[in-house]
């Protein structure tokens, strides 16, 4: 960013009003609302980061001396229940969605302003109640409270953490429910479907998973609590149940939760190319329409994760070739943002640091993904760390290094501000450096038999394990800097104007931080999305 | 400190090499898309790097041919790979029909091996080289899985049903074997080793132990002490189905519907007999759930197999080990009515 003359934030902004605890509580400010969530999923970010820090100091030893097996079976599953349904689940869509989507289509709000505070607030209920759960004794279950283990044999807060879950299902249900009318009645003048930022597009698919996929889930979670509390003979075989059968409920929403975490990010992605490139996103319908093909092929494919729990050789082949066919649209988005660097303007500023290490560690996650599609090789690393190693990359390379990237790149937006460069840099090479580190090793590890959540492993497993241990401390590291220089940037950082990337898109033509109204006037789009003039005034503000 | 940290897992079975080289293929593949992708990004961020501040980059919308391009290529890439991990997975599907079979138990938190000699182990589990071991497993409790690494196998393995594991170990020596689906406490404790013998030291092993009688006289024994025997008589004069020579039959049931008389078949049949009830029979047997232990009902199984096979023992192949000599021989004629 060039330097020019200290700027002053506007006069009028969201954020300037009203000040008190009620202007928060009580808002109906989308911008207001994302605000809430980015407080929450960052709490709940760090409370699972710090379960995570505790499962790797474990392992830095064969032994398991740290902590007991129950306890680490706590500390895992804790880990992923707050990672999976509290962060990133709601990271891109509930932060950046929430506030991006009025503002990339021109409106003045979500289509249901109310029902977005409601969101928030059934969100943090039902986040309680899972924290109600990990302080009154823990959960041992895993994050996918398999049956009949969950439902019969656990003495651990199945119950409480499993109504928490369902509840938060809700949160999600009226986020996607919102997102879906917003985009389709409220776009400006002009805005249409093919001129759509491909953020928008891709938060329109992650919205139909969430209507569509998260009513099961909810219900399957309420079945495990019923079957616990009344007995109902539904998974457990002792009772006439089916355990299987909760796999197969469970995977139906769980697979396609893995888009919802990882569409947006890619919608960030095609965001941040496009902007640092000064560039039109290569091949605009084929990305658009990979992110519905992603939406629906995820819905078909949930039986891959049961390629070893009895299912028939014919279903296996068809959820296998089903598996093979999402790779298709994912290579065909990552194609295209290598493309759209051709011949760009680029600018090596964070966010697009992050979208550079977004696509190379989204690359080898979705590539490692073909080993767990084909059939025949999934046998022997499924329930291994070659798994574990395999949805980090696409969870953690992926969906946090969209957040990362997409929160750099909207800061000056949503503050007015403007972080420290050097140290955001820094960060940015510490987190790709650090997480390679943490998972890379778990493919070598996973291959070699090592099965996931083990509290204590073999003695020839411990190279591999100290080097994740290792790489995941650099990572912690490179997560906490970020937090501070934000929060710093929020009061000290310099004033930026209203673009000062210099980008295309209709939240760059209000003021930063935007009115409560967004937009003084509404916009008429006359122009396609990421239409670069031939040149642009960055610093202008 | 590191005691000898191996990057590969050891190869010990037929399987593991066909295993192998899909995973060296599929290395190999995502090395060069990462390494393309990589390498095409760092070089255009690099010569396309921003000049001038207010520059723009160059005005490309798209281009059908290379979208065509890189769908189709990958199609046919994953389209190979499917095909190839399909022909490894049918591999692993189909044992072969003269298998060693040896049943297992898991529970929390220990497995159990139980040879059709009668021989027992607990978290050991022998094998002999050049032979096809199919393990027919189930649990007592909550899912469990049984994973080989040096055999690249494993499946889970699941209360109230009976899944497979094939494998034919091709190198003595001693392995990993795991539990694989997370089991609760002890989890990571539900581990030990599969020790593999060539064929003689197999047949060795066997014999040392102090078995009390095979699997399928301990079958024979429970059968008439639960009393099965008064009904279900060879001589179609019971009040039950005859049995001899039923296993891998096909039996009509109540409802019309026809079923393969399989080990899943049979447990179901005994701890809830009323749910497939066969053709032309009252619903007249207790239900034996809770009654019998998964081991006792794999004994069952083994006897049901057995009778009206003409052996008097399950046919353990001559080169795994057949009927050894003192050993307690059920007498069938004498025990069971005929």
């Amino acid at each position: 960013m060039p330097r020019t003359n200290p700027l002053l934030l506007p006069p009028r902004h969201y954020l300037n009003n009203g000040f008190g605890v009620r202007s928060w509580l009580l808002t109906r400010d989308h911008k207001r609302i994302a605000l809430l969530y980015l407080v929450g999923v960052t709490l709940f970010f760090f409370i699972g980061g710090a379960f995570a820090v505790m499962i790797r100091l474990e392992l830095a030893t064969p032994a398991g001396e740290l902590v007991t097996d129950d306890t680490y079976n706590k500390l895992f599953t804790l880990h992923g229940v707050m990672m999976v349904f509290f962060f990133l689940i709601p990271a891109i869509p509930a932060v950046l969605g929430n506030f991006l989507i009025p503002l990339m289509i021109g409106a003045k709000d979500l289509a249901f302003p109310k029902l977005n505070l409601a969101s928030w607030y059934i969100y943090m209920i039902g986040a309680t109640f899972t924290l109600y759960a990990v302080v009154t004794g823990g959960l041992d279950t895993g994050w996918t409270f398999y049956t009949p283990f969950s439902s019969a044999y656990s003495t651990t807060q199945v119950v409480p953490a499993a109504v928490g879950i369902f509840i938060t299902g809700f949160s999600s249900i009226l986020t996607g429910l919102n997102f879906i009318v917003t985009i389709h009645r409220m776009r400006a003048p002009g805005l249409t479907w093919f001129r759509l930022p491909l953020f928008v597009w891709s938060h329109y698919a992650a919205s139909l998973i969430m209507v569509l996929g998260t009513p099961v889930v909810a219900i399957t979670i309420l079945m495990v609590a019923a079957e616990r509390i009344f007995g109902f003979g539904l998974f457990d075989p002792n009772r006439g149940g089916d355990p299987v059968l909760f796999q197969h409920l469970f995977w139906f929403y769980s697979h396609p939760a893995v888009y919802i975490m990882i569409l947006p990010a890619m919608g960030v992605i095609s965001e941040l190319v496009a902007a640092f490139c000064r560039k039109q996103v290569f091949g605009y319908t084929f990305v658009a329409f990979a992110s519905l093909g992603i939406a629906v092929l995820g819905f078909l494919v949930w039986g891959h994760h049961m390629f070893v729990a009895g299912q028939s050789v014919y279903a296996a082949l068809i959820f296998s070739i089903l598996s093979f066919l999402v790779a298709i649209p994912s290579a065909i988005k990552v194609f295209n943002w290598t493309a759209t660097m051709y011949k760009g303007s680029i600018a090596w500023e964070t966010p697009m640091l992050y979208a550079i290490g977004f696509i190379g560690l989204f690359t080898i996650g979705g590539l490692t993904g073909l080993f767990l599609a084909a059939v025949g090789l999934d046998v022997h690393v499924t329930d291994t760390y070659f798994i574990v190693a395999h949805f980090h990359y696409i969870m953690v390379g992926g969906t946090i290094m969209g957040y990362l990237g997409g929160l750099h790149y909207w800061w000056p937006k949503i503050s007015g501000r403007t972080y420290n460069e050097l140290l955001a840099k820094v960060s940015a090479a510490i987190i790709f450096f650090g997480f390679n580190l943490t998972f890379f090793p778990q493919f070598i590890v996973g291959y070699l038999g090592m099965p996931r959540r083990y509290h204590a492993y073999p003695p020839e497993f411990q190279l591999l394990n100290v080097l994740s241990s290792a790489g995941a401390s650099i990572l912690g590291v490179g997560y906490l800097i970020p937090m501070i220089y934000l929060a710093w940037s929020l009061r000290y950082g310099r004033i930026v104007g209203s673009n000062p990337w210099g980008a295309v898109g209709l939240e760059w033509t209000t003021t930063s931080p935007p009115p409560t109204e967004n937009f003084a006037e509404t916009p008429v789009v006359t122009w396609d999305a990421y239409e670069y003039p031939t040149e642009v005034h960055g610093h202008v503000a | 400190m590191w005691p000898g940290t191996p990057l590969f897992p050891d190869t010990a079975s037929t399987m593991a090499h066909r295993v192998d080289a899909l995973y060296f293929f599929l290395i190999g593949l995502t090395a060069f898309f990462s390494l393309l992708i990589a390498g095409l990004i760092i070089y255009y961020a690099i010569k396309f790097r921003r000049r001038a501040p207010d520059s723009v980059g160059a005005r490309l919308s798209g281009g059908l041919v290379l979208e065509i391009t890189w769908t189709v290529i990958p199609l046919g890439i994953v389209l190979v790979i499917f095909t190839w991990g399909a022909s490894v997975f049918f591999a692993m599907a189909r044992p072969p029909a003269d298998t060693l079979n040896i049943y297992v138990v898991g529970k929390q938190w220990m497995w159990k091996f139980q040879h059709l000699n009668g021989a027992r182990e607990i978290n050991e589990l022998h094998v002999p080289i050049g032979q096809p071991v199919k393990l027919i497993m189930t649990s007592e409790d909550v899912i469990h899985d049984l994973f080989f690494p040096a055999f690249r196998v494993k499946a889970d393995v699941i209360p109230g049903r009976y899944t497979e594991i094939w494998f034919e170990a091709t190198r003595p020596g001693t392995y990993h074997l795991f539990c694989a689906e997370y089991c609760g406490t002890r989890h990571s404790g539900m581990i030990g080793q599969v020790v593999v013998l060539e064929p003689s030291e197999f047949q060795t092993w066997l014999s040392s132990g102090q078995a009390e009688g095979s699997l399928a006289s301990a079958g024979g024994k429970l059968f008439r002490d639960l009393a099965c025997n008064t009904c279900h008589r060879s001589d179609a004069q019971g009040r039950g189905p005859v049995l001899d020579g039923l296993f891998g039959k096909t039996v009509t049931l109540q409802s019309g519907d026809r079923i393969a008389v399989d080990e899943a078949y049979i447990r179901e049949s005994i701890v809830n007999p009323n749910e497939k009830l066969t053709a032309g029979f009252q619903p007249i047997m207790p239900a034996y759930q809770g009654q019998v232990t998964e081991e006792q009902l794999l004994e069952l199984i083994e006897y049901v197999r057995a009778l009206g096979t003409g052996t008097s023992l399950p046919s353990l192949r001559p080169d795994a080990g057949g009927p050894r000599p003192g050993e307690n021989t059920p007498s069938r004629g004498g025990n069971v009515p005929r």
